[in-house]
């Protein structure tokens, strides 16, 4: 009856249990990267810090997702739900993005969209 | 009646009268729990866009505001979501191999990390409620406060000057401020400028009357000299993401507290596990949406 489950020694009829080892080993990780992270972050090479601690966030991510959420095990279907979700955030802000850039250039530096003289260019 | 799984499979108390077999049971409510797993990535998504374009467009007001963020709080409360993740899928594990008394003290663990984190991050706002970075127009800090700090701080004013009391006000010019034309208002630092982007308690008025000079004199004492117009914006953002994400931390502390019961009652056995497994699931997106926020806001 338990077709599915025959991969495994000791398998559950439903679910997958992740060993004590290969959590702790995860959570070593996440706790590595943390310190990486932030050590990164005192250096200063402009524009790329955000991308390295973003690069680093995406891995400890995928780790808490793989082995705590137990993806990797898990049904393809709940992946490509998450993932989807993923996707379509990215896609928001990638297009919200190119929308910023395009007036970036008109923007006053520390100071909101130049409203004052706007309002005076009306005014007149 | 029922021909088909009934027969093969009796039916335990905690399968819902309307599935077949366990592991239908279990299939939907993870599937349920994925999704619903989706809408939180969306709505958090949504804040994550506005920190995009408000970024992207002004860069200098995160890295102004982020000076006055704790890294090492940050940090801390980083590690302590880390390990009560890391304590939750343990607590899991033990949930799936009917270990009742390392399920329990796996939850323990995962609640007290839960409540260390609030703990630190109350730590962290009632500081900056009591610097005044309060989000968008509250942003300043309170009359009554700047009084009390000027009786400490500031010297008796001499013959000839006067305190004049700051207005609530984001004014940043003295014909904005609307005080009478006729009197100048000479600003000088009385106190040297301290920390903090609120920067109204270190800056005081001196008012000598000038009747000869009509030069501009901007209102500079509103501001602490490199703190950026619209300082605050970076607060509003703080504010709006890490507080949806305590508000989830603490839904996650009731979540705990639910299986904990359940589990001291002995609801939950190798067979029976799902509460346990998707209450983790929604444990570890809270912590996952917090390795974003966190080189987001204190790693700037």
């Amino acid at each position: 009856m338990a077709t599915e489950s025959s991969q495994h020694e000791g398998h559950p009829e439903v679910g997958h249990v992740v060993p004590v080892r290969i959590l702790l080993v995860t959570g070593m990780g996440l706790l590595a990267l943390t310190l990486l992270t932030v050590w990164a972050a005192s250096f200063d090479v402009g524009n790329l810090n955000i991308w390295i601690a973003l690069g680093i966030a995406v891995v400890k991510g995928t780790l808490v997702v793989m082995f705590f959420m137990h993806l990797r095990y898990d049904r393809p279907f709940h992946g490509i739900v998450f993932v989807t979700s993923l996707a379509f955030v990215a896609l928001f802000i990638s297009f919200a993005l190119t929308d910023t850039t395009e007036y970036a250039g008109n923007l006053d530096p520390g100071d909101a969209p130049k409203v004052v003289e706007k309002l005076n260019v009306l005014g007149e | 009646m029922t021909t088909t799984a009934s027969t093969t499979h009796d039916h335990p108390d905690f399968l819902a009268h309307h599935w077949d077999t366990p592991k239908q049971q279990f299939e939907a409510g993870k599937l349920g729990m994925w999704l619903f797993l989706a809408t939180e990535v969306l709505l958090f998504g949504g804040l994550f866009v506005g920190y995009a374009v408000w970024r992207g467009n002004h860069p200098e007001l995160f890295k102004f505001g982020s000076q006055y963020l704790d890294t090492t709080m940050g940090a801390i409360n980083t590690v302590v979501l880390i390990l009560s993740s890391l304590t939750m899928a343990w607590a899991v594990t033990c949930a799936q191999r009917g270990n009742r008394k390392g399920l329990i003290i796996g939850l323990l663990l995962t609640l007290a990390g839960a409540g260390g984190f609030l703990g630190i991050k109350y730590v962290e706002y009632s500081h900056k409620f009591n610097e005044g970075w309060f989000p968008g127009a509250y942003f300043y800090d309170k009359p009554s406060d700047r009084s009390r700090t000027w009786d400490d701080n500031l010297p008796v004013p001499g013959a000839g000057q006067l305190v004049v009391p700051v207005p609530d006000t984001e004014a940043r010019s003295i014909e904005e401020l609307g005080l009478p034309a006729d009197i100048l208002v000479e600003i000088s630092t009385v106190v040297p400028p301290g920390q903090g982007p609120s920067g109204l308690e270190e800056l005081a008025l001196t008012d000598t009357v000038h009747t000869d000079d009509h030069a501009e004199h901007e209102m500079h004492a509103l501001q602490r000299e490199d703190r950026p117009a619209n300082a605050h914006m970076f607060f509003n953002i703080y504010f709006m993401m890490t507080g949806l994400h305590g508000l989830h931390v603490l839904g996650g502390v009731g979540v705990m507290i639910w299986l904990l019961i359940g589990a001291v009652k002995g609801r939950f056995n190798e067979k029976y596990f799902t509460p346990v497994d998707l209450g983790g699931l929604y444990w570890h997106i809270v912590d996952l949406i917090w390795i974003f926020l966190f080189p987001l806001f204190y790693l700037i």
